[in-house]
């Protein structure tokens, strides 16, 4: 073994979690490593070529103000942008683009090489060196050793990875790549919980094979219109493809209902458990036996390839069953497939064994994120790590961790979920998981983390100055909006058009801001669009004025729930000797260790009653 | 403060006339208080040594005299109620017997229970959850028959089958608006608006009966505070002698007998009145009749229930009018007292009473039947009548407050459809709504209407 280097920080992987836990960590000056099985696999998307989303996009934003990197390649390799949920509501808003997966990975991959203080190796990391429950170093395949003061754990799904199509199965890892088989054993044995998730992903296929004429078009959202995820990315945007919808049919569910026998799934060979919202297209057929269809994305992996992916299609089938069940669709009548659709296993932890910093509570310098933390998605992966990356750093440098509230992000609900509440299957960000939403949303990420990243470390000079700026123009423009007074008779010809009842009077500005239907963009036709405001500052505007009352009310129930997570359970507190809880609560207040009231009130298991027992106590050992 | 280390004893059951009577030792000296106090049949067998969930035979003694037969019943720390040592000790039912018992018990060293203290310690020792032990603490200071059963039946899950019923409902809505948010490109179908409507306004409705409810539901238990209310000798004694059954306050035909406030606490139809009679209102110089007055006043504001009782023989006073006057806006029934019911009618002008009171009676207060006349018009009036006691109520303010929130929340939800909100403030009232009465489930509302997203809804890539 070889002693080769020693590192204030090291990063396991470079996917997404690992991508942004070892920028974060070197931007604080942290000496740091990452290692990666292959640097041609950085940043690699080995399901959708996509970033963004329901609940995602906010991520990517939020990851974005706090100084991450994921908005920003997606901002450089986006081939369509949309914004989703537009007319339900601008809680909801989620932005999503196509990107180029390719460009995409040399994007990341760059960037990290630009990164001051960040270390690039490519081993496989078979052992972390662990001893008196604190982490010292990490082992590789090489027969090396780097000395280490946090490691950072973002294996994704190369973990004990195995692969099914059919009957078929072998190690490896996403995209062809080898597993990481060594590195789970050694974690067992420092006491982490460890478990086996499955997921998938569908076939791509050569686009010269589908008859695009007979699918129907999605086109991305009109060039005016186009938002960017990075707060500093101002340049104009551009949609440069389309994608395609095409569906099943029961012909298609017949040959799989024929064949179900043959899937590893159901013939018990996977014991992996798979996402609920990530449903292979067999899951799908047998779940929902009265759909008579099921709807297939067809979207471009590039500018530079042929290749094409196929969203809603994803299957451990055989090869022979996926090809009759892809040209029985209309459409795909003579599909190419180029690389089949495969189901993959893989380990990860029990996160309730972390911490919401997410160290692990057993091993004191051992941080986790992204599939290893029971996620899935890109951009949770990239949230998660962003946090570890940053807390692990600041482990390193002596200085204090972060911890994100529930109300502050989805990142932080994201990660309360997790440490808190546990997962059962691999979990997906979602809206409706935010009890906060209307006040979490993706036009004020900024605002909501940026001073948070810029106290922590991790906000450049640059970024910091377009924030006040930006912070700058909101309050101008709200000041003018207040005090601008609209005429009736001039904005009722453009309500009119727009279909809207504007009623009867004119008033300042803010106030006509607050009628339903009336727009900031309708209010801009009379008044002109305030210096500097942006469309999804414009937005951001609008929602504020309008939604003010229930903002205001969440604000009112943060209070509340900020009071109660300043009432912190010391550590090590004795949950065996404390009378008046139900046995459930005593058992998951001891192996969750929340670590303050409000936390504690929100583990499953813990009812109002054994909160209010563990709150009287608390209050008598404060005295 | 609660002192775990004492061993108390209690009457388990309803004081009283009964078949059996249980007094229930609880603490670490349960079995020592036992022994000391109960003698087995069978010599052979000793209460030290008896296992948990087991019977012995014998009889009871008190200062070395045998008395009554009793079975003693052993729970072993931590299988009892109380999650404690427990020994429970039947005898016969009736005063005496159980009296002494008690007295026995207190004598070898037990300590007399507080209200609901066996419920505490349950509580204390993890052996019942705050709602269990909200409803036994409902059941023992229940009033009335139906009271127990309104409390029982909460214990048995009436009432969380009815918030379950809400719950579901809006689960389901909420995971319909969640799968079409956060799943836009799959093919969820948008809620209808109507439906939406439809069904907000129904659950909000049905949390309102429950909220209506309360209040009925708090009388059975804890019974109304009752005014009886007239000027001077109308006949207010009369009525509350005919409520309560016996002669208790002095009745003379004199004006102003009544010089105090008279307490009486009396079944009427389905609903507990605690009765008070006041003294005749009417302005005087006697000291001691004027303290009566002021009295009276001062539970006239407080009351829960005015009867106010008026000379039907007679053509009205000022002081009628007055006192109809008074009870405009407060709930309230008027009692036309008659002596003799086939007396000429109009004597009395009935329409100054219009608009003043909930409901009017005509009664002879020296008639027994009067007492179910009046019996009617309180059930209706306090909603204990058609209040079926094992359909389930609210039956504590925690789960009124939350009731009220989740109500006030679909409110919110209406009036953001009403005031052209997209669905996203719609969607966070609702979830304001399902928070508030997870809170009395004790179930976790977020991941409900995940779970429901994807069981309801083929989502995902």
């Amino acid at each position: 073994m070889n002693h080769l280097d020693d590192y204030d920080v090291i990063v396991v992987g470079a996917g997404h979690a690992g991508i942004e836990a070892a920028h974060a960590a070197a931007m604080l000056g942290a000496r740091t490593a990452v290692f990666t099985i292959s640097l041609d696999f950085i940043g690699n998307m080995p399901c959708n070529p996509s970033i963004g989303g329901t609940a995602k996009g906010h991520l990517v934003r939020e990851l974005d103000a706090l100084g991450g990197l994921m908005g920003r390649a997606a901002d450089e390799t986006y081939l369509q942008s949309r914004m989703l949920n537009r007319g339900k509501g601008p809680a909801v808003h989620s932005l999503r683009v196509q990107t180029d997966r390719k460009r995409y990975h040399m994007v990341m991959k760059h960037l990290l090489e630009q990164t001051p203080n960040l270390y690039i190796h490519q081993a496989e990391i078979t052992g972390v060196d662990i001893a008196d429950g604190k982490v010292r170093g990490v082992f590789t395949n090489l027969d090396g050793y780097y000395g280490a003061k946090c490691v950072v754990i973002a294996t994704g799904t190369s973990l004990g990875g195995r692969i099914f199509v059919g009957s078929a199965h072998y190690d490896g890892g996403p995209d062809g790549q080898h597993a990481a088989t060594a590195l789970t054993e050694c974690l067992r044995a420092a006491g982490l919980p460890l478990r086996r998730f499955k997921t998938g992903t569908p076939a791509r296929v050569h686009r010269r094979s589908i008859a695009f004429d007979r699918l129907q078009r999605q086109p991305g959202d009109p060039d005016d219109q186009l938002q960017p995820f990075s707060f500093l990315t101002r340049t104009p945007m551009h949609n440069k493809v389309e994608c395609y919808i095409a569906y099943t049919n029961p012909e298609t569910h017949r040959i799989i209902r024929e064949n179900i026998g043959r899937s590893p799934l159901y013939g018990g060979l996977i014991e992996g458990v798979g996402p609920r919202y990530c449903p292979s297209i067999e899951d799908k057929v047998m779940r929902f036996a009265d759909k008579d269809r099921h709807q297939v994305f067809v979207e471009p992996c590039g500018e530079d390839t042929e290749e094409m992916y196929l969203q809603g299609l994803s299957s451990s089938l055989p090869e022979d069953v996926q090809n009759a069940m892809y040209h029985s669709i209309v459409g795909f009548e003579k599909l190419e497939i180029m690389r089949p659709a495969y189901a993959i296993e893989y380990d990860c932890v029990d996160p309730t064994a972390l911490a919401p910093t997410l160290e692990c509570k057993a091993v004191q310098g051992l941080y986790g994120a992204g599939q290893f933390n029971g996620t899935s998605g890109y951009e949770e992966a990239a949230a998660q790590g962003l946090l570890a990356g940053l807390n692990a750093g600041r482990a390193a440098l002596g200085k204090s961790q972060l911890v994100l509230g529930r109300h502050t992000s989805y990142l932080g609900t994201l990660v309360d979920d997790l440490v808190t509440k546990g997962v059962m299957d691999p979990y997906r960000m979602m809206t409706s998981r935010s009890e906060y939403r209307l006040t979490l949303r993706q036009d004020n990420a900024d605002e909501r983390l940026t001073p948070i990243g810029r106290e922590y470390g991790l906000v450049t000079d640059e970024r910091w100055a377009v924030f006040q700026r930006d912070m700058e123009v909101k309050a101008a423009e709200l000041k003018r909006l207040e005090h601008t007074t609209v005429k009736a008779a001039e904005l009722a010809p453009l309500c009119a058009a727009a279909g809207v009842e504007m009623g009867a009077t004119g008033g300042p500005a803010a106030e006509l801001l607050r009628r339903p239907g009336v727009t900031y963009a309708l209010v801009a036709q009379v008044i002109g669009w305030g210096e500097g405001v942006t469309p999804m500052m414009a937005q951001r505007i609008e929602t504020e004025i309008k939604y003010a009352g229930y903002i205001a009310r969440q604000q009112r129930a943060i209070r509340e729930v900020q009071r109660r997570e300043t009432v912190a359970i010391p550590e090590g507190f004795d949950y065996s000797a404390l009378q008046g809880l139900t046995l459930e609560a005593r058992e998951k207040l001891a192996r969750i260790r929340p670590r303050n009231l409000g936390q504690a009130g929100r583990i499953p298991g813990v009812s109002p009653a054994d909160e209010a027992v563990l709150s009287l106590a608390l209050r008598q050992l404060g005295r | 403060m609660l002192d775990l280390n004492r061993t108390i004893c209690a009457l388990a059951t309803p004081p009283g006339e009964g078949g059996i009577a249980v007094v229930r030792l609880s603490g670490p000296a349960a079995y020592p208080v036992a022994e000391r106090v109960f003698r087995p049949a069978n010599p052979a067998k000793k209460v030290a040594e008896a296992k948990g969930y087991t019977a012995l035979f014998g009889h009871y003694l008190l200062d070395g005299q045998r008395m009554d037969e009793v079975v003693a019943l052993f729970y072993r720390a931590p299988h009892s109620y109380t999650g404690e040592d427990v020994v429970e000790l039947s005898c016969h039912g009736g005063r005496a017997m159980a009296d002494g018992l008690v007295q026995a018990c207190l004598k070898a060293g037990a300590a007399p229970a507080g209200p609901g203290e066996f419920t505490r310690r349950a509580l204390e020792n993890g052996r019942m959850s705050l709602t269990q032990a909200e409803a036994v603490m409902e059941i023992i200071g229940a009033a009335g028959r139906q009271g127990a059963a309104l409390a029982a039946a909460q214990l048995g899950g009436a009432l969380a089958g009815r918030i379950g019923a809400i719950q579901a409902d809006l689960t389901e809505l909420a995971s319909h608006l969640a799968a079409w948010v956060d799943f836009p490109e799959e093919d969820v179908p948008e809620l209808e608006p109507a439906r939406l409507d439809a069904a907000l306004a129904g659950a909000e409705a049905r949390l309102q009966q429950l909220i209506d409810g309360y209040g009925a539901g708090a009388v059975l238990r804890h019974g109304v505070d009752t005014a009886i209310i007239g000027r001077p000798n109308v006949g207010k004694s009369t009525l509350l002698n005919l409520l309560a059954g016996f002669e208790r306050a002095i009745v003379t035909p004199v004006a102003g007998t009544t010089r105090d406030l008279v307490e009486q606490a009396v079944m009427l139809g389905q609903t507990p009145l605690n009765l008070w009679d006041t003294a005749g209102l009417r302005e005087t110089d006697d000291v001691v009749e004027a303290e009566g007055i002021r009295r009276s006043n001062q539970k006239f504001e407080e009351a829960g229930l005015i009867l106010a009782v008026f000379d039907g023989s007679a053509p009205a006073t000022e002081e009628d009018r007055a006192l109809a006057a008074r009870c405009k806006g407060r709930r309230a029934i008027a009692v036309l007292n008659k002596e003799d019911l086939t007396a000429a009618p109009g004597v009395f002008d009935q329409t100054l009473l219009e608009g003043c009171f909930d409901r009017v009676v005509t009664l002879s207060a020296t008639e027994p039947a009067a007492r179910d006349t009046l019996a009617q018009a309180v059930d209706s009036l306090m909603g204990t009548a058609g209040l079926d006691p094992n359909a389930g109520a609210l039956c504590s303010q925690r789960q009124l407050a939350a009731a009220v929130a989740a109500r006030d929340a679909l409110a919110g939800a209406r009036q953001a459809r009403a005031d052209g909100f997209d669905l996203d403030a719609v969607g966070v009232c609702l979830d304001d709504a399902l928070e508030a009465l997870c809170r009395l489930t004790g179930e976790d509302a977020g991941e409900a209407v995940i779970d429901q997203v994807f069981s309801r809804f083929c989502v995902g890539k």
